[in-house]
């Protein structure tokens, strides 16, 4: 760059700062880290789905050479409380981080060996032996309800975790005055979120200073401090959480595991550092899983299209046990439900249930997606019934511009949108009225074209401390810290936990732009409690939304001081400065100024020090957001269905999103494409499948199909801008985004290409064979 | 995933190897590519003593033309095939099925020798091994045979191969003139193996009707096989579309179809059929004459 120029780096196309570390293998992973006599730890898992324990023999372990320690369910029974759960629920199992008397899920802990090495570990764990008394197993969540259901937890009676019922507006007054009420299922099956990086740990125990330091996989080091805190009885003050390099998230790593909590535990019993490395196996089967929903719905709808109101009755499949958000995520569906449109009246009903699975949690989008497929699924039932072209029955449907900020049926408050222009911008990419031509044309020679349309908003900047639940640590708010070191260049420290999001660049590209400084200038610290100071971490798409706009708060807390130094300095009122290329200038002559290092040089050398300004110059922002922002836009494809086969092509791939102002449009870009590859996969791919047995049938990457790169359609991408007036920022986040738009959109598409076989509605994912079924089901009617 | 603790040994030859495999006996396995066997040792479902590495073993790996025949070395990998001149002019069928095996990692560790050796139902060369009517030859310490593909494929995961032999190579005819191709696979969406997979190979006579028709399936039953009533039903005959359908008709006749999660027995018996259409027509389409 030559000498004297700096960009205007917001709006730019700035590269990854974090990708030369990643690309030239010089990224720390948990896995990375190893300390001197540091222990590697195993977990046995359970086999079955559901059994009781009887016995547990871990002396022939015990006595293999290299092996340190063997731990069951019995060695901390008392000794660890139950793992947490924040989110509030009727009906909260106990929930040991090893097994105790009974197992119920297959994966769940059962013991945990320590030894000089993960070999010899794993060869210890073949000589346990565990007496198991196989019981029934339930995996429906369905038939759980049944009365003569097996009970997974005695205590509750049943396999209700919680039931809990919203209403708002007059549900059955619309019911009562509708032409017609719209009724169908619709399944959100369950998926693994598959972090390229599984999960582990690294904790080491100072019994001298009694000091843990735990290095872990995670979106929330804070977060985690403090439930570990609490799970170990250890001060806060005395425990530092690393989130080093995190190879991925997706909310799977925003929660409290037994192999955290058993690391910790492990070291400090033991006075060793040790390690637990998750395994491919162990992560698809005891890592948090995500949607698994079934929603029955009925829409009341007036004969010209006009939607009155939305009714659905949930079925959320908890798994065995509760982790962190686990009863949190289907509420942010039944709140969302309603989607993009004027929907006056609503009601839900959740009844959570207990299975002999892996819990679910949040998962990119976490209920979004789900209420984005209820949503748009709504729309395309009612365009078929009706005969009503599906865009135009969104179009008619959607909240209008001038109702903006806008509150819907559930209460929530969308703060700005306008949504037609997304709908009009993908249709007139995909050409609509071409394509729709094509369609006709092909259906007369066999040839099924679908095409698919969703209009999602979905809400992210999570969010103002009240939304969380009342028993979640830390808040709705994030912090950030900027320190001008003494030489004129920018640590910053924020509370949020990036793993991928790329706030090291975005945030770099704020802090330069508004100090007049170069990008390279600014380094972006995260995720270390001994050096960051508390955040909530990064999850909901709220790191630029809510930790951006702390940041922006110590900025301009850093720049009030520096303005105040250089005003004395220049003899010019600190209202008249602005920070200009490395300098403090006047902002009604950029000439005079000074350079930025003397104002530096006057505050850190403190040589004539100015009545009432300390030395330094370090500020930090805790930044509590009043509401939560609301992207949205419009993705539409074009596919085709092979009769023969089932087998799905895509010839189009659109998407038009509005996340708000765009502070680097390469990373928006990375996150639409992640985003819309995931969303494809549960459109079409992936699906968790446990056997009425409680087997994970889809235990490897061999049976569990993450899409490829072929798998996936060429992304045509576009956007429209409309800031949102809730932050300094405008922008309102966009990291799930394109997993909430996708789904419904491929969804849409197929059943589109299908719609002349009078197939109505499929589950997903949509596999070749189920299509194949579905029309050979319909050539024989 | 961790395997249970095994010494390791490099062979330096074909005759080193097969010292050691007789030295160790059932305790030893012989270690190729790695790509089927040690996904097996890291779930511990298998757990040999001794590996006997013959990856690096110079006279296995390679393409030589030799009498006419074209023979591949039993520890080539499947790049080296998918890319190699004188099979993709000569031996196209082979060339397209090696280069439809896995991702470009899988094809540049994976072996021919290993995969016809460990034989799953569901991968691709066993089909294109089939349609070629390769010949493989098996060297043991007392000597060495040839077994046509027809008799090398037992059961699942089972070949003729017996203890102590090591698959030394495969040798084909190149393709006759008048001669087209095609492999069609339906991917498992996960792991990338085939569902089903069809090789399909036709030679026309000079009238234009089919003088040779030889399709491999692989997926659909435990072993990969020739469906002969498709082979039959176009043998001199004119290959229109009418015919060629009737012949694909057969494709899963007599066949015990797998059924897994991702595709049940019908639907695999009903792709094996739609594949075979197809790949006779896009065969009897690349003819050039
Ligand atoms: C991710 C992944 C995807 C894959 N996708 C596909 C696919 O799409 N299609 C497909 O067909 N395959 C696929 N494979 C399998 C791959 O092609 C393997 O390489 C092949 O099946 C085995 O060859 P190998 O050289 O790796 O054998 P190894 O794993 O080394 O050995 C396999 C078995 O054969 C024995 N063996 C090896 N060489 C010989 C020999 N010369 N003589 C006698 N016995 C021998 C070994 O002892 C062992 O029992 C995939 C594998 C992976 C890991």
């Amino acid at each position: 760059m030559a000498a004297g120029i700096v960009p205007k780096f917001v709006g730019s196309r700035v590269k990854r700062r974090e990708d030369p570390r990643l690309i030239s293998g010089n990224g720390t992973y948990v896995d990375d880290i190893k300390l001197p006599g540091m222990l590697a730890a195993v977990m046995l898992r359970s086999p079955y789905g559901h059994a009781k324990i009887n016995s547990i023999d871990v002396e022939a372990a015990k006595k293999l050479p290299g092996v340190v320690a063997v731990l069951t369910g019995e060695d901390i029974r008392g000794k660890l409380p139950t793992l947490i759960t924040a989110a509030p629920a009727q009906n909260v199992p106990y929930h040991p981080a090893l097994a105790q008397d009974r197992v119920r899920f297959v994966g769940e802990a059962v013991a945990v060996a320590v030894a000089i090495d993960q070999y010899t570990a794993q060869d210890a764990l073949d000589l346990i032996e565990v007496d198991y008394d196989p019981l029934p197993v339930i995996t429906d969540p369905e038939k759980a309800l049944e009365a003569d259901a097996p009970v997974i937890h005695e205590q509750f009676g049943n396999n209700i975790s919680t039931r809990a019922e919203v209403k708002s507006g007059e549900i059955d007054r619309a019911m009562r005055e509708a032409d017609r009420i719209i009724k169908f299922r619709l399944v959100n099956q369950r998926l693994a979120p598959v972090p390229m990086e599984p999960r582990g740990a690294v904790a080491q125990w100072n019994p001298g200073s009694e000091y843990l330091t735990l290095w872990s996989s995670t979106q929330g080091p804070h977060l985690l401090r403090s439930y570990l805190a609490e799970v170990l009885k250890l001060p806060e003050h005395r425990m530092r959480v690393i989130a080093p390099e995190v190879g991925g998230g997706f909310g799977c790593k925003l929660n409290v595991y037994a192999e955290e909590v058993m690391t910790a535990y492990l070291a400090m019993l033991l006075n060793k550092p040790v390690k637990w490395i998750e395994r491919r196996r162990e992560n698809l089967a005891t890592t948090t899983h995500g949607r698994d929903l079934i929603t029955y719905i009925e829409a009341p709808v007036k004969n010209d299209g006009t939607i009155l109101g939305l009714k659905a009755r949930f079925i959320c499949d908890m798994g065995a046990y509760l982790q962190l958000l686990t009863p949190m995520v289907p509420g942010f569906a039944g709140m969302m439900m309603t989607g993009c449109y004027k929907v006056p009246a609503m009601a839900f009903e959740q009844l959570m249930v207990f299975t002999n699975k892996m819990a679910p949690d949040a998962y990119r989008g976490a209920g979004r997606p789900e209420a984005c497929f209820i949503a748009e699924r709504t729309m395309d039932m009612i365009a078929l019934e009706l005969n009503l072209d599906p865009a135009e029955i969104r179009r008619k449907n959607f909240i209008p511009k001038e109702a903006f900020p806008a509150q819907i049926a559930s209460g929530l408050i969308y703060d700005s949108g306008d949504y037609e222009p997304a709908l009009d911008l993908a249709l007139k990419h995909i050409d609509y009225p071409k394509v729709r031509a094509e369609q006709a044309e092909g259906r007369k020679h066999g040839r099924y074209i679908g095409i698919g349309i969703c209009s999602y908003v979905e809400i992210c900047g999570i969010g103002p401390s009240p939304m969380l639940p009342p028993s979640m640590k830390g808040g709705g708010w994030e912090s950030a810290t900027i320190r001008m070191e003494p030489d004129s260049k920018v640590t910053v420290l924020t509370g949020v936990s990036p793993h991928g999001q790329g706030q090291e660049t975005s945030f770099a590209q704020l802090v330069a732009d508004e100090l007049g400084i170069g990008i390279d200038d600014v380094t972006v610290v995260h995720g270390d409690t001994a050096i960051v100071q508390y955040g909530t971490g990064t999850f909901g798409s709220r790191g630029t939304s809510v930790g951006g706009a702390a940041l922006m708060m110590a900025v301009q807390k850093l720049q009030a001081k520096m303005k105040k130094i250089a005003s004395t300095m220049m003899e010019v009122p600190p209202d008249q400065l602005t920070f200009n290329n490395g300098t403090i200038a006047m902002a009604s002559d950029l000439t005079k100024s000074i350079p930025l290092q003397r104002v530096v040089d006057a505050s850190y050398g403190h040589k004539h020090p100015i009545p009432g300004i300390e030395p330094g110059l370090n500020e930090a922002g805790f930044y509590e957001p009043t509401a939560c922002t609301f992207p949205f836009g419009t993705h539409a494809c074009v596919v085709e269905v092979d009769a023969d086969t089932g087998v799905v092509k895509f010839l189009r791939y659109v998407a038009v999103d509005d996340c708000g102002r765009i502070i680097n449009p390469l990373l928006v870009e990375g996150q639409v494409h992640g985003g819309i590859a995931q969303g494809i996969a549960q459109a079409l791919y992936e699906e968790v499948i446990y056997d009425e047995n409680g087997q994970l049938l889809t235990a490897t990457l061999m049976d569990y199909a993450v899409p490829k790169a072929e798998m996936l359609p060429h992304y045509e991408l576009d956007s429209t801008v409309t800031p949102s007036p809730i932050n300094p920022l405008g922008v309102k986040g966009v990291g799930e985004a394109g997993t909430i738009g996708s789904t419904p959109c491929v969804v849409s598409g197929v059943l589109d290409a299908l719609k002349p076989f009078g197939i109505k509605n499929l589950d997903m994912p949509l596999k070749p064979e189920k299509i194949w079924r579905a029309i050979q089901a319909a050539r024989k009617a | 995933m961790f395997p249970a603790s095994f010494q390791y040994h490099r062979a330096a030859s074909v005759k080193d190897a097969l010292g050691m495999l007789q030295q160790f006996g059932d305790d030893a396995k012989l270690l190729s590519g790695g790509h089927s066997l040690l996904p097996m040792m890291k779930l511990r479902l298998a757990q040999p003593t001794h590996l006997v590495d013959i990856a690096g073993v110079a006279e296995l790996s390679g393409v030589r033309e030799e009498g006419g025949k074209i023979v591949i070395g039993g520890a080539t990998i499947h790049d080296n095939v998918a890319s190699n001149q004188i099979v993709r002019n000569k031996l196209g069928l082979l060339a397209e099925v090696a280069s439809a095996i896995g991702d470009i990692q899988v094809r540049n560790r994976g072996t021919i020798g290993g995969s016809l050796a460990h034989s799953d139902p569901a991968a691709d060369y066993p089909a294109g091994v089939l349609a070629l009517e390769g010949e493989i030859k098996l060297e043991s310490s007392s000597g060495s045979r040839v077994v046509k593909a027809q008799d090398f494929f037992v059961d699942l995961l089972t070949t003729a191969i017996k203890p102590g032999e090591i698959l030394t190579g495969v040798s084909f005819t190149p393709h006759p003139a008048r001669t087209g191709f095609a492999y069609l696979k339906h991917r498992q969406p996960a792991s990338g193996f085939a569902i089903v997979g069809i090789a399909a190979m036709v030679t026309l006579d000079a009238k234009g009707n089919c003088e040779r028709v030889r399709v491999g399936v692989t997926g659909l039953g435990a072993k990969a096989f020739r469906p002969a009533a498709v082979e039959s039903a176009l043998a001199g005959k004119k290959p229109d579309t009418g015919a060629i359908g009737t012949a694909a008709a057969h494709a899963a006749d007599g066949i015990d179809p797998l059924s897994d999660i991702h595709a049940s027995a019908d639907f695999r018996s009903e792709l094996a059929r739609v594949y075979t259409r197809r790949a006779i027509q896009q065969a009897i389409a690349r003819i050039k004459t």
